[in-house]
């Protein structure tokens, strides 16, 4: 935790290095980010809906660097769950709530899981190394996205590159002003995932698997069967991070629709050194990161992918903090 | 017809040559036994910087130089984290990525942002071989592709017939037994990661100065990615590497070459092909592919039995 914060701090500093390159005055820009994170009600909002999705691909992304899977691909997961709630709630929208909204849920999770599956069968059938192979998923998912909202989900209107929007059958209800139940579906996921990884057998051998793979086999656990279940409910969590986007926050989709939540998923992994309790924190931190980043840009003028340069500063010092205690970050840790 | 084939020859060297440059400098580095996949942001460091030193001094090569030194420097901070402190690879590498992508970002934004108008810099002219030759057009290419071409047999050279590529590859191979008859094991893998960060910085020139003259966010593409997957395609030759950018340049010409020829394919499904390809040739040549031993291993994690 000390570790964790004195990582953040060292990032802030460096990042306000290139602020000043880039002839923006650090403070003033740093201000309005702190500001539009947690200044007044509307910040808080914000940070708790951009938490959401970081939260579910954050713990997405813990749980496969738990069993030893390099899942660099959340983002096309979560683009892939959206894609996929668009189209299902656009469909069975006519029907009564909440089947619209559960039948899209479900689609969101399914397609999450099914593109993250897919990574895991080139590895564990074929040998594909699974960086380049989620990497490439992440830029195919992209395309698809921009196929759909130009040809078959493109609006009645046809003017912009975006779908048409949810019926209101489909979409999330409020529980508090803007947040939606996406935001206590996220929190209570968090919890869910903690039992599945400690106090379950799947879990235990996910850990092991992740640790030693060889030591696995031995025992009589087959790797290749925890990657693939591991990769599995990743893909789904990650899915369905992009379904709840899409129902509970934007209302349809869009070219661009992640503006790199999946990746900033890894930083925030590891940040919580792949605790699901720790992601619940670090999602929050960059949830604010990011609600802040907008405010900056609007105020500072700074453009809001200032962020990804906290992000590579967090991921730098935490690593060479590591480093100095002989540990790794992204090994299993026991709780 | 034949006009169809030259522009799609041409069109293939001129995309392999960034994938060629980057991927014989991530060949480099894991020979050494480092897994860089931060190749993708020091291309885009490379491209930014490319951009910045032409149009500050108008001269593409001053761009070029840029590009590599910048490159180069981020090299340095990305080894003193994976040799020196000889942390986690793929962590350093994610980090590499998210700095490029902010650092340009950030300051692309703060330097011409609201010009309004596109920005072009000063780039290199293809050369004049045999002007009047239709036949020959494939080989009026900019500068820096003959160069990414030469490479290609001075690489081999390099690793495979001089004493300091066969300590190089010993560090990726086998790093204790390599430390144990005096190979500095450090040095070698400090060395390799800064030359594979030198060519890529030259694959992100080359893309803002031969390829176009300009930058955009997030040119870089992918195609560092794409280099990863070519070095596993080439069997960490340099010789399979070049057939490995070949052909993903072939595959990314023909998506342009099939858009030009107005083909029922909606355009965003084109855009997928190289990727899809990188999935399937990686599908089939993964399982006999095998690398250096020690490749993506710290030094203080290796096993000390190799």
């Amino acid at each position: 935790m000390l570790r964790a914060l004195a990582a953040v701090v060292v990032a802030f500093a460096a990042s306000a290095l290139v602020l000043l390159v880039s002839g923006a005055r650090p403070l003033p820009a740093l201000a309005a980010l702190v500001a539009g994170a947690v200044g007044d009600r509307f910040a808080l909002t914000d940070t708790l809906l951009k938490t959401c999705p970081l939260l579910l691909t954050g713990l997405a992304v813990a749980l496969a660097f738990r069993c030893g899977f390099w899942n660099i691909g959340a983002e096309g997961q979560l683009l892939m769950g959206a894609l996929a709630a668009t189209a299902v709630g656009r469909t069975t929208g006519a029907a009564t709530f909440p089947l619209p909204l559960l039948a899209a849920l479900g689609a969101a999770t399914a397609a999450g899981a099914l593109w993250a599956t897919l990574a895991a069968l080139l590895r564990v059938l074929r040998g594909v190394n699974e960086i380049v192979a989620t990497i490439m998923l992440n830029f195919i998912a992209a395309r698809l996205v921009g196929w759909a909202v130009h040809g078959p989900l493109m609006e009645a209107a046809g003017r912009y590159p975006q779908s048409d929007p949810v019926p209101t059958a489909a979409l999330l209800p409020m529980v508090a002003g803007r947040v939606h139940l996406g935001v206590a579906l996220a929190a209570a996921l968090a919890a869910v995932i903690w039992a599945l990884l400690f106090r379950t057998s799947v879990g235990f051998r996910w850990r092991v698997v992740g640790d030693n793979a060889q030591a696995a086999r031995v025992a009589g656990f087959s790797p290749e069967r925890a990657v693939l279940t591991a990769m599995l409910a990743s893909g789904a969590l990650a899915g369905l991070a992009g379904g709840i986007e899409v129902l509970g926050v934007t209302g349809r989709l869009f070219e661009q629709f992640s503006s790199g939540q999946g990746y900033t998923a890894i930083a925030v992994a590891l940040l919580a050194r792949l605790h699901p309790a720790g992601v619940t924190l670090a999602a929050l931190f960059f949830g604010a990161l990011a609600a802040g980043s907008g405010a900056m840009q609007r105020v500072a003028g700074v453009s809001a992918v200032f962020v990804a340069i906290v992000q590579a500063g967090t991921l730098l010092a935490l690593l060479a903090l590591e480093a100095s205690r002989g540990r790794t970050i992204a090994a299993a840790e026991h709780p | 017809m034949t006009a169809d084939l030259i522009a799609l020859l041409t069109t293939t060297i001129a995309l392999a040559t960034p994938l060629l440059l980057a991927a014989l400098g991530e060949l480099i580095g894991e020979r050494a036994g480092i897994l860089n996949i931060g190749v993708e942001g020091l291309m885009l460091t490379g491209a930014f910087a490319g951009m910045l030193g032409s149009y500050a001094t108008g001269s593409p090569t001053l761009g070029m130089l840029a590009a590599c030194a910048t490159a180069l420097l981020l090299g340095v901070l990305f080894a003193l984290w994976v040799v020196t402190l000889d942390v986690d690879q793929v962590v350093a590498g994610v980090a590499i990525n998210l700095l490029a992508v902010g650092t340009t970002g950030v300051l692309y934004r703060a330097f011409f942002g609201n010009t309004g108008s596109a920005l072009t810099v000063a780039a290199f002219a293809p050369l004049a071989i045999a002007p009047g030759v239709a036949l020959l057009a494939p080989l009026r290419q900019p500068a820096p592709v003959y160069a990414a071409l030469a490479l290609v047999p001075l690489v081999w050279v390099f690793l495979f017939r001089t004493r300091l590529g066969l300590r190089l590859r010993a560090a990726g191979e086998a790093p204790h037994a390599a430390e144990s008859v005096g190979v500095n094991v450090v040095a070698m893998r400090f060395g390799a990661v800064l030359a594979g960060a030198l060519l890529a910085g030259a694959a992100g020139g080359y893309l803002s100065l031969a390829y176009s003259n300009t930058f955009v966010e997030g040119m870089s593409a992918g195609r560092g990615f794409i280099a990863l997957a070519i070095v596993v395609f080439g069997r960490w030759q340099p010789l399979g590497v070049l057939a490995g950018s070949l052909l993903f340049g072939a595959a990314s010409a023909a998506q342009f070459q099939l858009q030009a020829a107005g083909v029922a394919v909606p355009y965003h499904l084109l855009l997928m092909l190289p990727y899809v390809l990188t999935l399937v040739v990686l599908a089939i040549a993964s399982r006999a592919a095998r690398g250096p031993a020690a490749l993506a291993q710290r030094r203080s994690l290796c096993a000390t039995a190799d």
